[in-house]
């Protein structure tokens, strides 16, 4: 029988659903330049603000304010508005040719360029990445081949990962990139062991993970976050909070309460939030958090606050669960715009220029495209050999996959 | 009688329990307000409340010592693992609490909770959105394991795990939720509107577990069976022109053996038929109990159709997948035709 005052059972749920006005007024976004940018190796406990407010640089008027402005250069400031805009234009052409089926599924980034771009613009090449479906940015500034990228979306005689991927799942070895699995979170404390595997070889190469909001809730967040301060591994733990997890908002992964860059505090970690819309903040916490991990002073939890502009994926359908336009409204605006008008500010831009990179993406990515399609697509033109289906299963295949393969004719 | 597909006949088990039992819970990702990723659960959270059918957070293992937890507190949840590829996080709170909690307390503590889950390829899902995990299952005592072919099955065998005191898991091949697949990709899509598994009653019924059924009476060969692989199978009988008779299993672990070796005794040949990995598969253990039972009855060496064993490949999902072809080759050299 409940008890009258008895604690009912408490379920989080977002403030706005299907049909209400995409309105964020709730949210506390803190102003530019409030937070002061500590020594890399400060102790954690003397900065809990920086994980409770929020690193931004860019401001409203478009130019970089405060401790945390990273004083780029204008070429890397173009190149890494080069880089979003071409993850967009990836993005979106990639999208088209989903829904046209010449692949099965697809997962855009688009709103949060930011996140990769910026990072990878300001680790090493030589640091190792372990991310998450969305950050196709990494690849793309690190210089990966798009033409690649495409056949492993495509599954074609060209699939680096011979037809055994669905689309979006990378690998790229040359490039420190680690393979990305399906199951959500696994590489968070995989990257943890690089990062001590890096120190034990006394390598100053650091390791980068990322999850997304609603993945902090698998064991591998927590896994990684107690190992990665037991052995102050040099590694940034990355937390894309785009707050949404496919239909669940981010208070379902416990968001409501606390941020999620507090998190690392409950375990002696520094934690970081960062307007992750904003370039010059994330290339600036990142950079923070590398030096530290360098210098020895271990992990850094970066949380990235940004939005998830559209569907999870091609099996997606926001409109059922979220207001429409909503990533219209997000005060923090679209990271590319954000960048671009700061170049502009600056004298090192113009809109013309930027419609004119515009064109030429386009153009490269469609002529990429045309390249990638000739090795073939899922249904149609020439497949990866069916003999790979049973490579690679064991270094050196085992009796029944011969008899298998046998079987299948090959 | 009502048409429903698989979905509209799972939506309506669980309708019919949120509504006889204040203990019932849905939980899962993406179950509540969205109402599922495959829809399963769409509008049960308006009709019943946000405290009944809710979203988790992403953490299988959670979900699944939640549930447990729950039920020892005398609620009733049935937990959706979004794909059965993602059911490896749980794995401990399955095997090592859920299964073991009634013989480890002497009888005291049980866990009463149903986990959903859709499994099984032909969708391109890749690796991860296609495999048929029951084997890793079936291998632990205490669980009952269980997987539909259509929708009447689906919707009276989900109400009876539901009510039952044992941790039922319970695997929705998901390329037959809108429709029967006889393993032909390139046939048009049959809906369930003209197959008789798709009549479903919109009141609660339940259907026994632990119990097979015959979807085809033959006197020729014992054709056995689960999940989508019924109905290819059933389409490669036709084929054969041979008259096998075909068991669903339908509940894998606590088997079914009598209605296995009745059959069996009668026809004295025998096909074994799953999607999953053959090294190790619930087919290795259905004929080794045959060979035990049956084995003066057999004229010809029992045949296996498995999926290879590798990964589910993404490319090669129809060079994977044991079709009609595989099962015909096997009826006939069982036949020795
Ligand atoms: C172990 C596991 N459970 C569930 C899923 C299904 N799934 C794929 S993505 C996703 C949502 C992840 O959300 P979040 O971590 O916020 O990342 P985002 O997609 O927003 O980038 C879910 C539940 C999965 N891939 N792996
Ligand atoms: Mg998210």
């Amino acid at each position: 029988m409940p008890r009258r005052n008895a604690p009912e059972l408490f379920i989080p749920e977002p403030r706005l659903r299907p049909g209400d006005k995409p309105d964020f007024s709730n949210l506390d976004i803190p102003p530019v330049g409030v937070l002061d940018k500590p020594d890399e190796m400060v102790d954690f406990t003397e900065i809990p603000e920086h994980a409770r407010s929020m690193i931004r640089v860019l401001d409203d008027d478009h130019k970089a304010k405060g401790a945390w402005d990273p004083h780029l250069d204008p070429e890397t400031l173009r190149g890494g508005l080069r880089n979003m805009l071409k993850t967009r234009v990836y993005d979106e052409r990639m999208h088209k040719m989903q829904r046209q089926g010449k692949m099965s599924f697809y997962m855009k980034c688009t709103g949060e360029e930011a996140v990769a771009v910026a990072q990878a613009t300001a680790l090493r090449p030589s640091d190792m990445l372990f991310a998450t479906y969305r950050q196709q940015g990494l690849l793309i500034t690190r210089g990966h081949s798009m033409l690649d990228m495409m056949c492993h979306c495509l599954s074609n005689s060209r699939d680096y990962c011979k037809g055994r991927q669905m689309p979006i799942f990378y690998t790229w070895r040359e490039g420190n990139y680690f393979s990305i699995s399906g199951s959500v979170g696994t590489q968070f404390s995989q990257a943890v062991g690089w990062a001590m595997a890096a120190a034990y070889k006394g390598q100053d190469d650091i390791a980068c993970t990322w999850v997304g909001d609603g993945t902090t809730a698998e064991a591998d967040f927590h896994y990684a976050l107690t190992f990665a301060a037991v052995y102050r591994a040099p590694v940034i733990l990355n937390v894309v909070n785009n707050q949404w997890a496919i239909s669940s908002f981010q208070g379902i992964a416990g968001g409501i309460s606390a941020t999620f860059a507090n998190r690392g505090r409950g375990y002696g970690l520094p934690g970081l939030r960062v307007d992750g819309n904003d370039f010059l903040a994330v290339y600036a916490a990142t950079q923070w958090a590398a030096d530290r991990a360098r210098r020895g002073g271990g992990a850094t939890l970066i949380e990235h606050y940004t939005y998830r502009a559209d569907a999870h994926s091609t099996s997606d359908d926001p409109s059922k669960y979220r207001p429409r336009k909503e990533w219209e409204a997000w005060p923090l605006g679209d990271p590319i715009e954000r960048l671009k008008n700061h170049l502009i500010v600056l004298g090192e831009w113009s809109e013309e220029q930027h419609e004119q990179l515009r064109k030429e993406l386009e153009e490269e990515v469609a002529a990429l495209f045309r390249e990638a399609e000739s090795y073939g697509t899922l249904h149609t033109g020439p497949r990866p050999d069916i003999n790979l289906m049973f490579e690679d299963v064991y270094e050196e295949m085992p009796l029944n996959l011969r008899r298998q393969r046998q079987q299948v004719g090959v | 009688m009502t048409s429903m597909n698989m979905i509209q006949a799972l939506n309506s088990a669980m309708d019919c329990l949120l509504d006889r039992d204040p203990n019932v819970v849905i939980m899962g990702e993406d179950v509540g307000y969205f109402g599922g990723v495959f829809r399963a659960t769409a509008g049960l959270q308006q009709k019943y409340g946000r405290q009944r059918v809710f979203d988790t957070p992403i953490a299988e293992g959670g979900i699944v010592a939640t549930a447990i937890g729950m039920g020892v507190n005398g609620l009733r949840p049935i937990a959706e693992i979004q794909f059965s590829d993602y059911i490896y996080p749980a794995i401990d709170q399955i095997v090592s609490e859920a299964a073991r909690l009634r013989y480890r307390s002497g009888g005291e503590y049980y866990a009463p909770i149903t986990i959903r889950s859709p499994c099984g390829g032909g969708i391109f899902g890749g690796q991860t959105h296609s495999q048929s995990p029951e084997g890793i299952f079936t291998h632990v005592s205490g669980l009952t394991t269980v997987m539909p072919s259509n929708p009447y099955d689906a919707k009276g065998l989900l109400i009876a795990a539901v009510e039952s005191n044992d941790p039922v898991l319970f695997f929705e091949p998901k390329r037959i939720y809108n429709g029967p697949f006889d393993g032909d990709p390139n046939k048009p899509a049959e809906d369930w509107s003209r197959h008789e598994g798709g009549d479903v009653p919109e009141e609660y019924y339940s259907l026994p577990l632990r119990q097979a059924a015959i979807v085809r009476e033959g006197a020729d060969l014992t054709v056995i069976t689960y999940g989508t692989m019924v109905h290819v199978s059933r389409a490669a009988v036709e084929r054969s022109g041979f008259d096998a008779e075909i068991i669903d299993l339908r509940t894998l672990v606590p088997l079914d053996i009598e209605t296995i070796t009745k059959s069996v005794h009668k026809t004295g040949r025998c096909v074994v038929v799953h999607e999953a990995t053959r090294t190790g598969g619930f087919g290795a253990e259905i004929l080794s109990q045959i060979q035990e039972d049956c084995f003066w009855d057999l004229e010809a060496p029992i045949e296996r159709v498995t999926g290879w064993d590798t990964p589910y490949p993404h490319a090669f999902e129809w060079e994977y997948f044991p079709g009609q072809e595989r099962v015909l080759t096997a009826i006939e050299k069982v036949m020795g035709a």
